[in-house]
C-alpha cells in the first residue's frame, strides 16, 4: 500500500522503483522507532482498558487457582444494590460539583493577581505553586495533623474564640475538609494554565476596549472571559476528572470514614479489587467510573463547542 | 482584582481606577500577601515542626511560634525516622524508580514522536489519533484491571506475575501519550529541511534523530522530564498495591508505617520534609522550566 504514493511525475521505471524502496524503507524505520512505545502502550494501557470491560462480567479474583468465569451482569446487580457504592458515588459527585467551580474560580483569581507587572509577582506565583510540587501523600499527612481536634487549624480558630469541630471525625465536615485541602493543593496548577491562557489574548483588544471607555469589569467580561474559552474547557475537564479520581486523600486521611462519608468510587474499587482481591467486582466499579469520565468529557466538549458556533 | 489584568493600556485603566478608588492597588497587594500565607504557611509549619519535639509542636500551636524555628530544636526526629523504618532504602527506591522512568520515557517517547512527526508512512495519522484518544482515560479507571493483568504476565525469569518488583513500578509508565504528544509538537516546529540536507549527506533516520533533532529538542526534553518525574516521585496508589517487600518500596508508601505505629508527629513531619524539600528546592531553582512545563500541559484542550 506504500507504493500508491508514487503516481505523480512521468518518471522512468528505475527512478520509480528507487523511490518505492525508499518509501518502503522509511515505513520500516518508522514502525521500528514507534515499536517500543506502541508495544508498551498496547500491553499496559490498551489491554487493561479492554480488560476493564471484560473482567467486569466475570468473577475474576486477584490471586486464584481457578480461572475466571463469565457471570453476566451479576457484578452490576450487586454493585447497584450496594448502599456503600451509592454513597461513594454521591460523595464523588458532591466533591466534583463543589470543587470544580471553587477551584477553577479561585485559580483564575490567582492568575489575575499574578498576571500584573508589579514587583514581586514572580515570588507570589512561586509560593502559590509550591503545594502543586508537594506530593498528595505529604499534603494529606500535613493536613491530617492540621485537621486534628487539637491540631493547627482549631488552635488558630481557638485564638479567635471559635471552637472548631473534629474536622475529619465528623461525618458532616469530613468531605468538606477534603475539598478544602484538595483545592489548596491543586489550585496553583490551574493558576498556571489560566495564566498561559491569559497570555494568548492579544493586548490590542484591551487597548481598543479601554479606548472605547470600557471599565475594568467590562474588559474582563467582554475581552478576557471570551478569550479564555479553550482554557476553560481544558480546566473544567481536568478538574472534573481529577475530582472523580479522588483516592489518595481518602486513603491517607479517613479510610472512607466516618460512616462512609468520605468513601469514593476509586476508594471502593481499590478496597474491593486490592484488599478483598475481587478483581471482577472492582472492574465493574472501574467501568462505571470510566463511563462517567467519558460522559463528562463529551458533555463538556459539546457544551463549549456549541458556544463557539454561536459566536 | 480584575484591575490587575496585564493590559498594555493599563496606564489609562489604572489612572481612572485609581482616581476613584485609590486604595485598590493596596488592597490587591494585601490580598496577594494574605494568599501567600495561605499557601506557604502550612509547608513552613511542616518543615519547622520537623525540628521540634512533639510536646513543643503542640505547645506552639496557638501562637506564631508554630511557624518559627524557636525553642528546643534538634535533629532527633530525623534520626528517629531512619531508625524506625528502612528510610534510606525507601529513598533510594524512589530515586531509582523515578530516574529510570524519566530516562526510558524520554528515549521511547521521543523516538515514537520522531517517527510520527518526521517520517511519512501509512497508518501514522491513525496511530497518533489512538494515542491522543487515550489521554482522557485516567489511570485510576484501569488500575485494578492492570493489577490483575500484571499478575498474569510472564516475568523475565520465566515465572508468572510482576508483583513486588522494580519493573512493575517502572515499565507500565514508560510509554506516555502526553509525552509523545509534547515531543511531536516540538519536532514539528524544527525545520524539515535539516532532514533533507542530512539525507543528502547520507545520514540514516536514526542518525538524524540522534544527532540533529534530539540535540535541538532541549526544552521539550526538560518539559517531559519534569512532567514524568513529578508523578513518578509522588505516585502512591500503584506502589501501594504492587509492593510488599521493603527492599523495593518507595518513600511515598513508606509514610504509611507511621500511621500504624504510635504517632510521632515530629517524625512524620521530618519524613514528609525529606521527601518534599528536595523537590521544592529543584522547583524554585528551575522555576521557569517547571511553570512552562505545566503551562504546556494546558495546550492539549
Amino acid at each position: 500500500m506504500a507504493t500508491t504514493v508514487v503516481t505523480d511525475a512521468p518518471a522512468s521505471d528505475p527512478v520509480r522503483r528507487a523511490r518505492r524502496t525508499t518509501v518502503r524503507r522509511t515505513a520500516g524505520v518508522g514502525w521500528a522507532m514507534l515499536a517500543p512505545a506502541a508495544v508498551l502502550m498496547i500491553v499496559f494501557l490498551i489491554i487493561p482498558i479492554l480488560l476493564t470491560f471484560g473482567l467486569a462480567f466475570t468473577n475474576a479474583r486477584l490471586i486464584s487457582p481457578v480461572p475466571a468465569k463469565f457471570i453476566g451482569i451479576d457484578n452490576f446487580v450487586r454493585l447497584f444494590g450496594s448502599a456503600t457504592f451509592w454513597k461513594s458515588l454521591l460523595n464523588t459527585v458532591i466533591f466534583a460539583i463543589v470543587i470544580v467551580p471553587v477551584q477553577s474560580g479561585l485559580a483564575l483569581v490567582l492568575a489575575l493577581l499574578v498576571n500584573a507587572k508589579v514587583r514581586g509577582t514572580n515570588f507570589f506565583r512561586t509560593v502559590y505553586f509550591l503545594p502543586v510540587v508537594t506530593s498528595m501523600v505529604v499534603v494529606s499527612m500535613l493536613w491530617l495533623f492540621m485537621y486534628q481536634q487539637n491540631g493547627l487549624i482549631n488552635a488558630l480558630l481557638g485564638r479567635l474564640g471559635i471552637v472548631g469541630p473534629d474536622w475529619l471525625g465528623d461525618p458532616r465536615t469530613a468531605l468538606f475538609a477534603l475539598i478544602v485541602m484538595s483545592a489548596w493543593q491543586a489550585m496553583g496548577f490551574h493558576m498556571v494554565i489560566w495564566l498561559s491562557g491569559l497570555q494568548t489574548i492579544p493586548g490590542e483588544l484591551y487597548e481598543a476596549a479601554s479606548l472605547d471607555g470600557a471599565s475594568t469589569w467590562q474588559q474582563f467580561a467582554y475581552v478576557t472571559w471570551p478569550g479564555l474559552l479553550q482554557t476553560r474547557t481544558f480546566i473544567l475537564i481536568t478538574i472534573t476528572i481529577a475530582a472523580f479520581s479522588l483516592f489518595t486523600q481518602v486513603n491517607v486521611m479517613t479510610q472512607g470514614g466516618p460512616l462512609d462519608s468520605t468513601s469514593t468510587v476509586v476508594f471502593q474499587a481499590v478496597r474491593t479489587g486490592f484488599q478483598q482481591q475481587q478483581t471482577g467486582y472492582a472492574s465493574s466499579i472501574s467501568l462505571v467510573f470510566f463511563v462517567i469520565v467519558l460522559a463528562v468529557s463529551l458533555v463538556q466538549r459539546y457544551l463549549t463547542r456549541d458556544k463557539e458556533l454561536k459566536r | 482584582m480584575s484591575a490587575q489584568l496585564d493590559a498594555p493600556a493599563k496606564g489609562v485603566v489604572h489612572a481612572a481606577g485609581e482616581k476613584r478608588r485609590p486604595w485598590l492597588p493596596w488592597a490587591v497587594q494585601a490580598l496577594r500577601i494574605a494568599l501567600c500565607l495561605v499557601f506557604g504557611l502550612p509547608l513552613l509549619f511542616m518543615v519547622v515542626s520537623s525540628f521540634k519535639p512533639d510536646t513543643q509542636i503542640f505547645g506552639d500551636l496557638g501562637s506564631v511560634s508554630a511557624f518559627l524555628p524557636v525553642g528546643s530544636l534538634s535533629l532527633d526526629n530525623y534520626q528517629g525516622v531512619f531508625e524506625r523504618v528502612p528510610f534510606a532504602r525507601f529513598l533510594i527506591n524512589s530515586v531509582i524508580i523515578s530516574v529510570v522512568t524519566v530516562g526510558l520515557g524520554i528515549v521511547v517517547n521521543s523516538m515514537a514522536a520522531f517517527a510520527l512527526s518526521r517520517l511519512k508512512f501509512p497508518g501514522q495519522k491513525l496511530v497518533l489519533g489512538v494515542i491522543l484518544a487515550t489521554l482522557i482515560v485516567p489511570f485510576e479507571t484501569m488500575a485494578l484491571p492492570l493489577l490483575w493483568w500484571v499478575n498474569q504476565l510472564p516475568y523475565f525469569d520465566g515465572s508468572i506475575g510482576w508483583l513486588d518488583t522494580y519493573e512493575v513500578q517502572i515499565i507500565p509508565f514508560v510509554a506516555n501519550a502526553f509525552s509523545i504528544y509534547l515531543f511531536y509538537q516540538y519536532f514539528d516546529s524544527i525545520p524539515k529541511e535539516l532532514d533533507e540536507a542530512a539525507t543528502v549527506d547520507g545520514a540514516s533516520w536514526l542518525r538524524i534523530y540522534r544527532s540533529i533533532v534530539m540535540p535541538l529538542a532541549g526544552p521539550a526534553i526538560a518539559t517531559v522530564a519534569i512532567l514524568t518525574f513529578l508523578p513518578a516521585w509522588n505516585s502512591y496508589l500503584w506502589p501501594l498495591m504492587v509492593t510488599q517487600s521493603e527492599s523495593i518500596r518507595p518513600a511515598m508508601v513508606g509514610i504509611d508505617y507511621f500511621k500504624q505505629m504510635n504517632v510521632s508527629w515530629g517524625q512524620i513531619m521530618a519524613y514528609a520534609s525529606i521527601i518534599t524539600v528536595p523537590v521544592l528546592v529543584l522547583f524554585v531553582a528551575f522555576q521557569r522550566a517547571f511553570i512552562n512545563s505545566i503551562a504546556s500541559s494546558g495546550v492539549k484542550g
